[in-house]
Parts: structure tokens; sequence; C-alpha cells
């Protein structure tokens, strides 16, 4: 809806409630809990395709699925909890919190964050909906030329999968540049780079990680794109191409995805550590640049991906010293947070214990991630268990427990009632319990021999029994996801009101009401310290009232427009209709122009 | 750097930059990535074709040159056209904004004429590696062109409209960046893929 010439106030800002408030709304807000709702269910919708091929996995020779299905099923559990689940979570806090943690009334472009959003379901939508045309992609998450050509993959499960991406691609894109500026350039007075919270800056660092990685993966899909629709011969061997060449592109953008996936959940532990040892984070500086030089580290390492590839001693050196190099910083970080800890008043409330968690399995998963650094034991373990208990230390272990770490803890500034906290620590411990339940004995049947993405194995091979402890252990972490939801459905109707600063925290996001009002800050504050709630006079006071009429920004349907223009461009490529993608390029420049000249006063 | 606290606090912006042109420099170090991949994949596969014409037989130097020469002006024009609109000169910003979309559109003339020849002359996208790697690199650049163009003949309008005066100049600096970065690539492209060939004379 286009604005009126009139302030908008606190008082006549648009309506927020009813479904078009929703589907209009730009405020930073609302999109960080469609992001959060959104990637929490297709969270379910992983972790559903995960339990499938744990029960499948569960007895030798066992027929639950077909092989083909697994394929399917292993494919979209990867492809889903990377982009369609830890990262749109991630971009959940990206959005509730760092306007408010450095002082802001909104992101610097509401509009760009909403078709963020829009363009990022549509992305999800068209993934899953391979489901119901009986074509999900099964060539990996990571799409392996030339398996992904039309030779070896002539139906529509690739074309799902490389738009689907694409599209994806889209809305992280368009999201980096959007958090890159509002850091940059929308921190309240006072609010130095060195003044930020950690959690900003690991943010920071992934945006930047995301625009740099993102083109990369962009092209290497356009190149399978155009061998798959119009016949280029960019990953065929017959014309002399190099199916490596996918390798290199895609681990580029790889190996960056890393670190896109789990700096942002390193960012909220390092905010729920001080919280709960009452004392600011120890080294500050040194948390920081460590995570700004992961950020750069982790262009180098790409080839450790593919050292069964046969790259050569000196390129298998070189990638092997960069990785055992970038555990350095890494290790950095977890050596301040116990720092952190250490004689601080601790209080073991649920977000600490998620926090705790997380640095002793992302220890876990570390160091066997240093394992990998080295190639003659890289090529024992690459493509066996062993590295699936690997990833899942440093994604589930990592970032899904650092999420949940922040979930816990800014639950009561998001809806303004804290979850359950005896109910949050039955779901901390027994996550806890089943996780490792699940993915330890996968060390064990890796090493034992049991390959990676293989829909069944022989009682011979020895690995019977840790195969049915990993799915004992599955099943029990599934249901511990039941009580989380519990503790949601319950706070909701019972829950007593949080206050502005349940947990006596220091950033800025807790000088104000909870939940914000839309406006976010009544006055714009100007920051004297780091620790702004723990120093006297570390910001200027915040009225609860505005004491002049704050202006927030009306709604647009534009960018679900111009999302819809897209998802159309994708969904009519997908189903080879030319016509229909005229259509989807009309929708969008549409819904560009009438964007672009909308009266729109941020 | 910062401004102090202002009543303004709606335009309050913390480097005093507005925000669209820090969004816009971020997208330019995007677009290299995106380039620099496709630039990459060029340079990998050049010489590598089992079959097909080779880079000797497809090009024609003194025509590429000439929409080189082509974007390189378009450039000056681009320039103009911004000192116009900052300066408030209705009459040349319209002309050089006009000239510029025109030089672009002589470009990517060029460029259509280039990819009928090469037809003509047996290159597409899927007989080698050099046809799809050279298709598609120039393909994205030429989109960006056109882009470009399109985007340029908006403000033209705008322009006509009454509705590009001194205080909308920052659109016009925003469409030059896209401008001058795009006819960067395409120096890089003209050195590396025309000027600079590498696969060995048959």
């Amino acid at each position: 809806m286009a604005t009126t010439a009139l302030p908008h106030t606190a008082a006549d800002a648009p309506p927020r409630t009813g479904l078009w408030s929703w589907i209009t709304t730009t405020d930073h807000k609302r999109i960080g809990v469609l992001y959060g709702v959104t990637a929490f269910a297709f969270f379910l919708i992983g972790g559903l395709e995960a339990l499938i091929i744990r029960l499948q996995l569960g007895a030798p020779g066992n027929s639950i699925v077909s092989a083909e299905t697994y394929n399917q099923l292993f494919t979209m559990h990867g492809t889903t909890m990377i982009f369609l689940a830890v990262m749109p979570l991630s971009a959940a806090f990206f959005n509730f919190i760092i306007p408010l943690q450095i002082g802001a009334r909104d992101v610097a472009f509401p509009r760009l964050n909403a078709f963020s959003y829009w363009v990022f379901l549509a992305g999800g939508l068209i993934l899953n909906s391979s489901f119901l045309f009986g074509a999900a992609p099964d060539a990996g998450w990571f799409g392996y030329a030339n398996l992904t050509s039309n030779q070896f993959s002539p139906g529509l499960n690739i074309d799902f999968w490389l738009i689907g991406l694409q599209v994806l691609g889209i809305a992280s894109l368009a999201a980096g540049f959007n958090f890159i500026t509002t850091i940059i350039n929308m921190r309240a007075p006072g609010m130095k780079l060195m003044r930020m919270p950690v959690f900003t800056w690991m943010s920071f660092v992934t945006q930047f990680l995301i625009i740099t990685a993102f083109p990369v993966i962009t092209i290497a899909l356009v190149f399978l794109m155009f061998d798959r629709y119009f016949g280029a011969t960019f990953y065929s061997v017959a014309a002399g191409g190099d199916v490596i060449l996918w390798q290199h592109l895609f681990w580029l953008f790889g190996h960056p995805e890393v670190y896109i996936l789990i700096l942002p959940a390193m960012g909220i532990v390092s905010e729920v550590l001080p919280t709960f040892s009452g004392k600011p984070l120890f080294g500050y500086a040194v948390v920081v640049y460590s995570g700004v030089l992961i950020g750069i580290m982790g262009w180098g390492v790409w080839s450790h991906h593919m050292f069964a590839t046969g790259l050569g001693p000196i390129a298998d050196s070189v990638f092997s010293a960069t990785t055992m190099m970038i555990a350095i910083p890494t290790g950095v970080k977890i050596f301040n947070w116990i720092a952190t800890m250490w004689g601080g008043k601790l209080r073991f409330h649920t977000p600490m214990l998620f926090a705790i968690g997380f640095i002793a399995m992302f220890i876990i998963g570390g160091l066997s991630g240093v394992m990998h650094a080295s190639p003659p034991t890289d090529l024992q373990q690459t493509d066996t268990y062993f590295v699936v208990a690997h990833i899942h230390y440093v994604l589930f272990g990592g970032a899904i427990m650092g999420i949940f770490a922040g979930i816990y803890y800014w639950w009561p500034k998001v809806f303004g009632k804290c979850l359950n906290d005896t109910l949050g620590k039955w779901h901390f411990w027994l996550t806890l319990i089943a996780l490792n339940l699940t993915f330890f004995p996968m060390h064990f049947s890796g090493l034992l021999g049991m390959p990676r993405r293989i829909y069944t194995y022989s009682a011979q091979l020895g690995v019977t029994d840790f195969n049915l402890a990993s799915t004992i252990g599955a099943l029990f972490l599934g249901a511990t996801v039941l009580i989380f939801l519990y503790n949601v459905i319950r706070t909701t109707r019972h829950g007593e009101p949080a206050g502005k600063n349940p947990w006596h925290a220091a950033t800025l996001e807790w000088a104000i009401s909870s939940p914000p009002p839309a406006y976010n800050f009544s006055v714009l504050p100007t920051v004297t310290s780091r620790v702004p709630l723990w120093t006297e006079g570390g910001v200027s006071e915040i009225p609860d009232v505005p004491p002049e009429p704050v202006h927030v920004p009306a709604g647009s349907h534009w960018p679900i427009v111009t999302a819809a223009g897209l998802a159309t461009i994708g969904a009519c490529t997908i189903a080879h209709t030319l016509i229909g993608v005229f259509v989807g390029v009309a929708i969008l420049v549409f819904g560009i122009y009438s964007w672009a000249f909308e009266p729109f006063e941020v | 750097m910062a401004h102090p606290a202002s009543a303004h606090s709606e335009h309050y912006t913390t480097t005093g930059l507005d925000s669209r042109k820090i969004a816009f420099w971020a997208f330019i170090g995007s677009e290299c990535l995106l380039f620099g991949s496709l630039i990459s994949t060029y340079l990998v596969y050049e010489g590598k074709s089992v079959s097909g014409p080779t880079t000797h037989q497809i090009f024609n130097i003194p025509l590429t040159s000439f929409s080189t020469f082509d974007l390189l002006m378009s450039s000056l024009c681009m320039v103009l056209a911004l000192a116009a609109v900052q300066r408030g000169d209705k009459i040349w910003q319209r002309v050089w904004l006009a000239g510029t979309a025109f030089l672009g559109m002589v470009f990517l003339g060029c460029q259509a004429y280039e990819f009928t020849d090469f037809v003509h002359k047996g290159l597409t996208i899927h007989t080698n590696l050099y046809g799809s790697t050279f298709f598609t690199l120039t393909g994205f650049h030429g989109g960006h062109v056109a882009v470009g163009v399109i985007w340029l003949l908006t403000l033209l309008v705008r322009s006509f409209q009454g509705k590009l005066g001194p205080e909308k100049s920052l659109n016009v600096e925003i469409a030059g960046l896209y401008w001058h970065f795009v006819d960067v690539v395409w120096i890089v492209i003209f050195t590396v893929v025309y000027l600079i060939q590498t696969t060995p004379i048959k």
C-alpha cells in the first residue's frame, strides 16, 4: 500500500492484524517471525526425511524405501536442512535482532527485506513441490557432475533442484546486500563497529560470505542449466569438459557456506555466554577478529572436499595446511568462550545450557574436521559415515544447538514471554543425549567402512549395532522436538510477561519493551559502551512513550508481487513452458517498476 | 564522518552516505565474483575443445574493437549525463542519457551481429567447450548491458517527465556505477578473451 504524506506514528501505524498485514509487512520484526516459522516448518520436514532414512538403515537389508526414494530422501534432507532450515533460521535472527542490537528502527531496505522472505518461501516451495510430482532431487545436495546430466538424470528431479537453488540464491543475495548496508549505515550514534554485539559482528561477516559465495554457485548452476536445457558442454566429458570444474565451483561456494551456517550460531553463543556468566565476553576484539579471519580463510580451504579427486601432492598439501590453520581462529573463539565463563556468576538457564552444549559438541565436530585436513586420513574417511558424524556434530551439535540457544534467549524479546525453563532443560538434556546416541556411533560405522548415500548394507559389514543405535537415537531426537513444540504452545497460553530484560543482558535490544513497539526505539539512542546496559550511562535514556511522533513505514505488496514473478519464471522453467517464463518476466518487471515508483518513506 | 545525533532522525545514517550507494557497491562486489567465475571458466577451458572451430577462425577483432570503443564512449556519455543532472541541466542530461543508451544499443547490435555471424561460421553453444563458455560469458555481459539500457531509458523518460532534478542525481549516479562496472567487465573480457588467445593455431 502506498504511504500517505502524513508521518505514521505509533497510533496511526499500518494495521498489524490480519493476513494482508503479514503479506504486505515491511517490519523487520514480523519478517523475522515469518522466516523463523517457515524455516522451522522446513526443519520439521527435513527431520522427517532423516527419520525415514534412519528407519531404512535401522537393520541390514531393509526395504522400507527403494534405492530411488532413498536417493531423493538424502538429497532433500541435506538441501532442506542447509538452505531451508539453518540458513533461514539464522536469517530470522538477523532480521529480528540486528536492527535492535545496533539501535535502528528497521533494516536499510524494508521492502527488499520482505522480497527476500517471499523469494525464500518460493524457492522452498519449488524444491519441496518436487515430491508431488514424484521427482524430488536425487543427486545429493552437492549435485556432482555428471550425475546431474540429462544422460544420467533424464527426469525433472535435477531441474527442480537447480531452479530451486537459483531462486533461494536470489533471496540470500538480496538479504546480504540489505544487512551489510544496515550494519554499516544504520548504527545508532556511538555504536562504533567495535562496540557492536558479537552476534551482529558474526552476522556481518556471514553476509559478506553470502554475497561473495552465492554468485559462484549461481554460475555453476547456470552452466548445469545450460547443459541440460540448451545442450551446452560445460560438464560433458565427451566434449573435453572436466567434471571437476563443478566440484571446484561448488566447493568454492560450499566451504564458505559452511561458515555461513556456523558463524551466526557462534554469534548467538557469544551473546548468551556473557549474559549468563554476568561478565563481558572475554577478549571481545580477538573473538571479532577471529570471526573475520574465519570468513577470509574460509575461502582458501575448499579443495579439502576434493582430496579424493586426486589433485596432486602440491594442491593437497596447500589445502591441508590451510584447513589446519583455520582451526586456529576457531580454537581461539572456544578458549574465549570458556574464559568468559571462568570466574563468572553462572546461571544455568536453558539458553546457557544450549550454548555450553554448542561448545562441547562443536569441539567434537571440529576435532573430527581437523582429522579430514590430512589427505591420507581423509581418503580413508571420505564418503563414509565418519564424515556424516562430523557434519552432524558441526551442524546439529553446533548450528542447531546454537540456534536453540538463540530461540530460548530471544523468545521473550520476540513474543514477550519466557519459554518454560523446566521444559527447556528437559529439551536440552534429552537433545544432548539423543544427538550423541544418533551421531557418535556413526564415527564407528564409518571407520568400519559403512559408505554414505547407499540405501542399505550387509550384516557382514559388522555395523548393524551401530546403525540400530543411530536409528534409536534419531527417533529419540525427533521426540525431543515435540517437547519444544509443547513448550511453545504452553508458553503462548500460560506464560507470564517477561519484561524488558528478563536475563539482565547487556545489549541494546534489552533496553526496549518486549515485544518491541513497531518503531523499536522511541528516540534514537546514543551508545557509549560495548555493554550499554551494564554501564552507568552506557546508553541515553529511551522513554517508553515517544516524545514526538515516530514515522513508521507502511507496508507494501510489491515485494510479494515481484517475488511471484520470479517464482513463475522458476516454475515455468522447470515445466519447460516458454510462454509462462515470459508471463513471469512481465510480472517481475511490472513488480520492479511499481516498487521503484511507489512512494515509500523509510 | 558520523553525523551528530540530529533531529532529522529518519535521515540519519552512520556514515553520512546514502544507503543505496553502499548497497550498490556491495552488489558490484558480488557481481565481480559472478563474472570472475564466468571468465575463469572460459580461461581454464580455453584450447580444451576436442572439435569444432577455434578462436582464430571465429573472432572478428576489428568489429569487436569498434564495439569496445563504442562502450568506452558510452561511459564518457554517462559521466557527462551525471554532471548535467547534478547541475540541473535539463537539455544536456537528456542528450547524454540518450547518447549513453544509444551507444549501449549499438554495442548490443554489434553483439547480435557477432553472435549471428559466429553461428553461421558453425559455432553454437553446443558445438564445443569454446562455444559453451564464449556464448555464456558474453551473453551474460550482453544481458547486463541490456538491463543497463532499459535503466537508462527509464531515467530518460523520468527526465522528460520533469522528475530528474539535481535532488535525484543519486539515481543517475547509481545507474552510472552500474554502467561503468559493466564497461570495465567488458574491458577485461575483450583483453583476455579476444586479444590474448591461447588456443594453439592448428
